[in-house]
């Protein structure tokens, strides 16, 4: 089915807005998403009408707003097909749930010389966490390349996987677009008695998600990339593997008791929420998931396959071998995170002219350095679809490129 | 929003198709300074050789956007056979360009007497005037200039633009 991508957009306040009388075209939502009014509404009637500390107090008003941030943890569970509520830990964002996984279980599963296996195409979160790890107790981290058109090349995986104890990757590289066989790559590195870690941040906002099909033991994602606010992020781990992890942060709530001797943990998922929650935050993320749910995931993702073959074919027409796209072509294989190369124009220039169109994309590394050394470039520039960009959108990039094509012409 | 033309001036993209002063020297006798600029990417190295104070060859490699390029080049020109006290005078006036008042960008007041009395000639330099409305753009255009600083600082540690 196609979405109504009209209604969409009306749902979506900044939108509509106007800079220098021109619409705003919005191609960031691979940084960040924008938020559409269901999500502001619930934040503002949260604090409005409900709002009181949670987990801690007596009162009523207090035992209300617990059951509101714990009903939006339902919502996160369902909307991934976690098998059980307490498997979904909030964290202030995706980089502080990578950061968990990596003290919590790391700490407590590596020793020296033991191997982590990565990609080179993580973003930096998903990269420094194991660095510093590597640092503090001598872990060892080994790298799947990539292709010449930006998958992973498993041809040695095996070799790679061999001894590993984890396998962290990403399930859709934020700079080429390239959505990963997760699934595979579970069931290779349990093959090989490794932890199968995922970096869902790309995926989740843009696909029906089900951990349990997946077949992760840990998997994290970002509230502020599908619909929802800042401020909040969320690990996924099987129960087991949670339960016999370690607390990561200590403090207030993810304690039974303290004692002059010790404390006693907390039983999940609070064990894992140490002090005050992001409360107002975890509610507009469990309407962010009552609004991706109600326009349907599975129209999401072919909604953006369709506006992503579009937006590669109107590149390709229009600039030819002027214009390098990173990435694959094979629309199966991606998603409609598209990062490209106008000539020999810098990234930084090229947005610096889209914006005077009011086309906004992102020029930069992207949080992934080794991967730009792989690719052989500083810097990419880099649009972003989501449900709510349409045809139009892409004209406007396509139109708008022709500027900073015209301008550094030589 | 100010225009394009603010931005990508004529002498700019003159300095960025043509960049003066582009190559590497060998260290030693040169030395060399590397700067990076972590939001995007950019990264360049700057060599200077410095015979009794006085700057006698500089070069530049690495790789970045028009404006931290043109930059680069100027900032070439104009500080080759300088003195490392006139260099560091005609850092601080572009510094002092750059913020519009005569604070430096570390948010540090600079020395306003150097900055606000300028017998020192810009030249193309004046051209980047215009990234000050731009101001993502900043740390582009003093990539440069924050490079050459270090140098400056190992060729004459402590010293000042008198």
């Amino acid at each position: 089915m196609t979405l109504d991508v009209a209604a969409i957009r009306r749902d979506f306040p900044l939108l509509s807005h106007l800079v220098d009388g021109k619409p705003i075209v919005y191609l960031d939502s691979a940084n960040s998403s924008q938020k559409p009014q269901q999500v502001i509404d619930a934040m503002v009637r949260f604090m409005s009408d409900d709002y009181a500390p949670i987990n801690r107090s007596a009162y009523h008003l207090a035992a209300h707003a617990t059951d509101i941030y714990e009903n939006a943890r339902d919502k996160v569970a369902r909307f991934i097909n976690a098998a059980h509520s307490h498997e979904i830990i909030f964290t202030k964002n995706a980089t502080e749930s990578l950061n968990l996984i990596a003290q919590s279980w790391g700490r407590s599963n590596l020793q020296r010389g033991d191997i982590v296996l990565l990609t080179h195409m993580e973003h930096h979160a998903n990269i420094v966490p194991w660095h510093m790890l590597a640092a503090e107790i001598g872990i060892t981290l080994r790298w799947v390349p990539i292709t010449a058109d930006g998958l992973l090349d498993l041809s040695n995986l095996d070799n790679l996987l061999d001894g590993a104890k984890a396998f962290s990757f990403t399930a859709m590289s934020n700079v080429l677009g390239t959505i990963n066989p997760v699934r595979h790559l579970c069931d290779r590195a349990h093959a090989a008695g490794a932890v199968a870690i995922v970096d869902a941040c790309q995926y989740v906002p843009h696909n029906p998600t089900d951990v349990q099909a997946l077949g992760a033991d840990l998997m994290v994602f970002s509230s502020h990339k599908m619909c929802g606010p800042t401020g909040v992020g969320i690990v996924w781990g099987r129960t087991e593997l949670l339960e016999a992890m370690p607390p990561f942060l200590g403090g207030g709530n993810m304690i039974v008791d303290v004692r002059i001797d010790g404390f006693t943990c907390a039983p999940l998922p609070a064990k894992f929420e140490a002090g005050t929650p992001p409360i107002v935050e975890v509610v507009g993320l469990g309407a962010a998931v009552d609004y991706l749910e109600s326009i349907g995931m599975t129209a999401i993702r072919d909604h953006e396959r369709e506006l992503t073959a579009y937006a590669l074919g109107q590149l390709t027409d229009r600039y030819g071998d002027g214009i390098t796209i990173h990435g694959s072509r094979n629309i199966e294989l991606r998603g409609g995170t598209i990062s490209f190369a106008l000539g020999n124009i810098h990234p930084h220039d090229v947005s610096q002219v889209l914006d005077q169109s009011n086309v906004y994309v992102r020029a930069g590394h992207h949080c992934a350095k080794p991967l730009m050394r792989e690719l052989g470039v500083g810097a990419t520039a880099r649009a972003s679809l989501y449900l709510y960009n349409d045809h139009n959108d892409v004209d406007a990039l396509v139109d708008a490129l022709a500027l900073a094509s015209d301008l550094f012409a030589f | 929003m100010p225009g394009l033309d603010d931005l990508y001036r004529e002498i700019i993209l003159d300095h960025y198709r043509s960049p003066r002063n582009r190559g590497e020297l060998p260290t030693p006798p040169a030395d060399v300074a590397e700067g990076v600029n972590p939001l995007c990417g950019d990264e360049l190295r700057v060599f200077l050789i410095v015979n009794e104070g006085r700057i006698t060859d500089i070069k530049v490699s690495g790789q970045g956007c028009s404006i931290s390029q043109s930059s680069a080049s100027m900032m070439s020109s104009i500080v080759k056979g300088k003195t490392i006290g006139e260099a560091r005078a005609v850092l601080a006036t572009f510094k002092g360009m750059m913020n519009g008042h005569g604070h430096d960008l570390d948010g540090v007041e600079s020395d306003t007497e150097t900055v606000t009395s300028p017998p020192i000639k810009l030249g193309d330099l004046e051209a980047l005037s215009g990234v000050v409305k731009f101001p993502v753009r900043i740390k582009c255009a003093t990539l440069a200039w924050n490079t050459l600083d270090q140098l400056l600082d190992r060729a004459s540690p402590g010293g000042t633009s008198s």
